[in-house]
Order: C-alpha cells, then sequence, then structure tokens
C-alpha cells in the first residue's frame, strides 16, 4: 500500500514543486507506515534522482521511454498507472501544474481513486482520510473525505519544506509497453522562454500592471527580479494590451501563484488579480495612490511613485546580498 | 458539427465567500450567479465554430433548478438548445460520469469545457470524461481551429505554449484568448426564451468524496507602509524578520 510520487522535469531538471510533493509522500508514507517511490518518465539523469532520494523517496521507477519526453496527457496517464499497480500503491501524489492535473483527472478514472486538487495541507488520519484543499481561488478552504481506498492528491506550491534525506535511493527501470494509441493527441511545436524561472514554481515573483506605463518600462521590473532570483507576471490588461505574453499573466483568469513573496507594482489590486496571488506568503505593493485597494491585501506597502522606488528597490536587494 | 459546450453556475468573483451552519454550508446570501469565466470562453468559441461549419451547439449543466437562468444566459449568448441534468454535483467524479453518459447517448464531435470551474478549481472534469469516453482530452487550451476531422491548438504550458494536433471527437479545457466573450444582444435575449431548456434524471452514481466542512483563512494583519525612502529598511525587514529574501 505504497505511497507513489509523480515527478516532473523543467528544463532537465525535477521541479521544485515535484521535490515539495516528494517530501509531501513521504511524511505521509511515514504516517501510513508505509514506503514512498517516485516514479519518472522519459530521460532523467542520475543527479536528478539523487535529488528526489534527498527529497524523501525511498526508491525510483524511472519508464525511461523517450516518446514520454513529450507531455501527452494520455500517454502519462497510462503509464503511471502500469507503475501504481506494479508497486502496489494506495495513494498518488503529485504537484499541481497543467499536466499535472490533466495526468491527474484521467487516473483518478484509470484507478478508481477520489481525487483532491488544490491540496493545502497534510491530510487528517484520525478520522478516514480527510484533505485540505483550496476552493473559491484561494478565498476559502473544504475539507475533504476522500471516500474510496485509492486516493489522488494534487499538492499546491509552497505548502511544505523539501526534506533533506541522507541516502541514496534505488531506481529500478520499467520497461513501458505503451501502444500508439495513447498518442493520438500530436505535439507539433513548442514555444517556451529559455532560462527563466517559470511562474508557477517561482519562490518570488515581481509582478507590474498598468501602472508602469508601457512595455518599454518592463526593465525596471525585469532587473529587480533578476536581482530576487524571481520570475516576472502581470495584471491582464497589460497582457491584453501585449505588453507582455499571456503566460504571465496572474489572476483568476491567468496563472495562480503561492510563492514566498509576491511583489506588485502599479497593480490596483482588483479582486480578478487578488484571486491568482491570495496564497502568497507575503505580498509586497508598490503604488503611488495610497487608496488603492492592493494595499488591503498586503503584508509590506511602499506608497510612491514605481519610477523612481523600483531603481532603489534593486539597488537596496543588491546591496544586503 | 455537433458541438457541447459544458457550464457551471458559480458565484461571481467579486462575491464575498462565507458559510454557516457552524461551516459547513455555503450561504448564498447576496451571491450573484454567472456562468463560470473559463466556460464563458468555451461558449465564445463555441458560437464561432458553429456558424462557421452550421453545425448545432448544446450548452450542459449537472444542477439544479437554480442553474436555469444561468442556462437561458447561455442561451442568449448563442447556444441552440440547453439541457440540465437534474441533481446537485457532488465532486468532479459525479459530475463527469453525468457528462460522459450524456455524451455517450448523443454523439458530439466537439465537447468544450473550461479549464476549470471558479467555485472548486478542480480543472478534473474534462480530463475524466476524456478518460470515461477514451478521447483525448487537452487543457488549457487558448487557441483551437477545427480542419475536417482534426483539431489544430494551442495549449499553455508553464512558462510558454504548445501547438498540437488532435482527432476529433475531442475535449477541450478552454482558456483567454480562445475567443473574446460573448455578450447576450436583445436578438438573443428573446430568442433564449422560446428555445429548448430540456431537464433529464441523473444517473445513480457514487461520489468519491465530500466535503465535510469549510474554512476561512485567517484575516491578514495590516500593511506596513514605508516611503520611496525608507526602502533599505523594507528591504533588512524582508531579509531578517519575514525570511523571504
Ligand atoms: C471576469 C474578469 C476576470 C478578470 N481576470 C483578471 C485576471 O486574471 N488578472 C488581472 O490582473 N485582472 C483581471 N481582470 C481585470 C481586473 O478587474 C482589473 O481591471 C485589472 O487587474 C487592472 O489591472 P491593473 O491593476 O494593471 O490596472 P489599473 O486598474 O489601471 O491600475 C493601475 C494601478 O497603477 C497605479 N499607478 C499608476 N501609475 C503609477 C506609478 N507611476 N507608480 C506606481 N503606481 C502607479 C495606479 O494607482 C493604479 O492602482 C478581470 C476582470 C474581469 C471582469
Ligand atoms: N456541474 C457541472 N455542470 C456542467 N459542467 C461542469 C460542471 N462542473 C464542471 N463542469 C465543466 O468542467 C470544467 C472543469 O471543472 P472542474 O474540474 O470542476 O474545475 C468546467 O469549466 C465546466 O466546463
Amino acid at each position: 500500500m505504497a505511497v507513489l510520487i509523480y515527478i516532473e522535469q523543467e528544463a532537465g531538471g525535477i521541479k521544485k514543486s515535484s521535490l515539495e510533493a516528494v517530501s509531501y509522500g513521504r511524511t505521509l508514507a511515514d504516517s501510513l507506515g508505509t514506503s514512498a517511490l517516485a516514479v519518472g518518465l522519459g530521460p532523467i539523469s542520475t543527479e536528478e534522482w539523487t535529488k528526489v532520494g534527498k527529497a524523501g523517496a525511498v526508491k525510483g521507477i524511472h519508464v525511461a521511454d523517450e516518446r514520454l519526453s513529450a507531455g501527452i496527457i494520455q500517454a502519462h496517464a497510462s503509464a503511471i498507472a502500469d507503475v501504481f499497480s506494479y508497486v502496489d500503491a494506495d495513494i498518488l501524489v503529485l504537484a499541481k501544474s497543467s499536466l499535472g492535473d490533466a495526468v491527474a483527472a484521467r487516473l483518478s478514472v484509470k484507478l478508481q481513486a477520489g481525487l483532491v486538487s488544490n491540496v493545502a495541507a497534510l491530510p487528517d488520519l484520525s478520522e478516514g482520510f480527510t484533505v485540505k484543499r483550496s476552493i473559491f481561488t484561494g478565498k476559502a478552504f473544504a475539507f475533504t473525505a476522500i471516500k474510496t481506498v485509492k486516493k489522488i492528491l494534487a499538492i499546491k506550491k509552497n505548502i511544505l519544506d523539501i526534506r533533506e534525506e541522507d541516502h541514496d535511493l534505488v531506481v529500478e527501470v520499467r520497461q513501458s509497453s505503451l501502444g500508439e494509441e495513447v498518442f493520438s493527441a500530436k505535439i507539433t511545436g513548442m514555444q517556451k522562454a529559455e532560462g527563466q524561472v517559470s511562474l508557477p514554481e517561482a519562490d518570488i515573483v515581481v509582478s507590474g500592471g498598468r501602472g508602469l506605463k508601457g512595455p518599454e518600462n518592463w526593465n525596471l521590473i525585469e532587473d529587480l527580479a533578476r536581482e530576487l532570483g524571481a520570475a516576472t507576471g502581470c495584471s491582464k490588461p497589460v497582457s491584453d494590451l501585449n505588453w507582455r505574453p499571456h503566460h504571465e499573466h496572474v489572476g483568476q483568469t491567468g496563472i495562480k501563484v503561492s510563492p514566498t513573496l509576491y511583489v506588485a507594482v502599479g497593480i490596483s489590486g482588483a479582486i480578478q488579480h487578488l484571486a491568482g496571488v491570495n496564497s502568497s506568503k507575503k505580498i509586497l505593493v508598490i503604488n503611488k495612490d495610497p487608496e488603492a485597494p492592493f494595499f488591503k491585501a498586503a503584508d509590506y506597502g511602499i506608497v510612491g511613485d514605481a519610477f523612481e522606488v523600483l531603481p532603489k528597490l534593486t539597488d537596496a536587494v543588491k546591496a544586503i546580498k | 458539427m455537433k458541438i457541447l459546450v459544458c457550464i457551471t453556475h458559480v458565484p461571481d468573483t467579486t462575491s464575498r465567500i462565507q458559510f454557516t451552519d457552524n461551516n459547513t454550508t455555503f450561504d448564498q446570501t447576496g451571491v450573484q450567479y454567472v456562468i463560470g469565466p473559463y466556460d464563458d470562453y468555451a461558449l465564445a468559441r463555441a458560437v464561432e465554430l458553429r456558424d462557421q461549419t452550421s453545425g448545432k451547439l448544446t450548452v450542459l449543466n449537472v444542477g439544479d433548478a437554480a442553474s436555469d437562468p444561468t442556462l437561458r444566459k447561455a442561451l442568449a449568448i448563442g447556444a441552440d438548445e440547453a439541457v440540465r441534468i437534474d441533481t446537485v454535483p457532488k465532486d468532479s467524479f459525479y459530475v463527469a460520469r453525468q457528462i460522459a453518459h450524456f455524451v455517450e447517448e448523443n454523439d458530439f464531435d466537439l465537447i468544450l469545457m473550461g479549464r476549470e470551474s471558479s467555485d472548486f478549481n478542480g480543472g478534473m472534469v474534462h480530463g475524466m470524461v476524456g478518460e470515461l469516453l477514451g478521447l483525448p482530452s487537452i487543457s488549457p487550451v487558448m487557441k483551437l481551429e477545427i480542419d475536417g476531422k482534426t483539431a489544430k491548438l494551442s495549449r499553455e504550458i508553464e512558462g510558454g505554449k504548445e501547438e498540437l494536433e488532435a482527432p476529433l471527437p475531442l475535449i477541450v479545457g478552454c482558456q483567454e484568448p480562445i475567443a473574446e466573450w460573448k455578450i447576450p444582444n436583445m436578438r438573443g435575449i428573446m430568442s433564449a426564451r422560446t428555445k429548448p431548456l430540456l431537464v433529464k434524471e441523473p444517473l445513480s452514481e457514487q461520489s468519491h468524496a465530500e466535503v465535510v466542512s469549510y474554512e476561512l483563512p485567517p484575516a491578514k494583519g495590516a500593511v506596513r507602509l514605508f516611503t520611496t525612502d525608507q526602502v533599505d529598511d523594507l528591504v533588512k525587514l524582508l531579509k531578517n524578520e519575514a525570511n523571504v529574501l
């Protein structure tokens, strides 16, 4: 009745959110008196597997099939289902992501497993199996009892620290037996920003709004982001106006982030924007209007002109490092 | 082409979220209900595709009679018929089973949903329906073109996008900018009154999970304000006190 963790890669490395999922799975396995195993699809290097071991997995199952390096949803779901029954798992843990969500949904049907997404804490095992998940785009939580024997938990980012175990994990290679039918959707092209921290994965996010006046001023946002090791985001009008690409737009209709620090510059703080950021640990708002609604949702605020504040802030961060 | 759009009936984002009965029931007082924002994108694209192919567009909701005004709005926006499966949605799996059963009985070429519902934010129902029907499901999709029996799509991935091709029938979870939201015009509103809204009995099916209780996040403390000249102090605080740098 093992706990299996589905790990995802980004730019050749295991995602940080997947390592969080491994640690979540390990802590859960410990409290259930069972073991935590990780499954990885497509090519994964030995160094990356080592990280998975440190994060808490005692064993890795590697389905190295090259065809799985692309995120074809049906193929990933079939490969995980095979490993899930092979290791006789009862619980699957994964990090919430655009691929992970889609794969988890299909698996829930394949495995007859109750699925809870947006999981915000370890489950309460005192009476059955009750999971805290965030709902209404972060405005509330629901405690949800899973009634099925098999369970799938898609966890939110940043809900626990990554463990640092001192052991080497064993990696077992499992042959894939996937037929062509699960590859009926074909990926024909990809555009991806290279060498940047991706928005949902980032620990710090610096976002700009219409207060930045135009795309030509984004170097101010990017400079601060670089010093902070942060990803850059924006408000919806900014991506609607094509100042920034759509995948940077944060909010109810865009990306939902839960970083350690969210910095909002020249964003008014409309409720639809807040819906995407309200699970951030800390929020810093920079706005020249002291009445901007965002200050009500903020932990720290600077009332001032972004064009003056940003260079100063970037310098101050540089100085402290 | 026969198109199905699955829509949710959800509180408007600006709604104040509260619970009653010792935190076991969502408090509907003063809550304004709307078509789920992502479902609205799905519907808008479906209307365009229906117009291009002179097909038929059905909207479906799994819900009780409270959803009817939302379904009427979808008819006003341009759907040809509305269907409501008359039951209270228990969990994503339960809803997916109802939708899959309806699709089995009615054969659609294209099934559009929202990327996620804005109440429970699962982003799960499309994948479940896909698996139940043995069809591909692709989400979150920002562009969708139909070329004969093939769909060409662009899907958002972390930090970028991916172009895909998939055979019909197909299930798609939609998000912007797949199409511009459509606002019903007077003619749409008038004709919606006479378009069919069918009510169907649900399948009896178990749910996998149930909500035991709700909780609101702890209230936020007051913001600590700084002036432009105090930026250094703020950064020190972020590093030493908040531990976020
Ligand atoms: C259904 C729906 C869904 C939506 N989804 C989203 C979403 O997902 N994400 C999203 O962001 N929005 C969304 N919106 C839009 C949202 O309601 C707001 O319109 C939007 O967030 C405003 O963007 P903004 O704050 O950048 O611009 P504005 O509201 O124009 O605010 C600009 C801010 O910059 C400040 N400012 C101006 N100049 C300066 C300066 N020199 N220095 C410092 N501050 C300055 C101003 O005081 C102001 O507060 C949605 C709307 C609807 C109806
Ligand atoms: N009760 C429902 N009735 C009709 N469609 C639904 C229902 N619940 C979810 N859906 C569809 O499934 C999508 C994803 O929902 P969810 O998995 O709940 O986030 C929604 O955007 C809708 O298109």
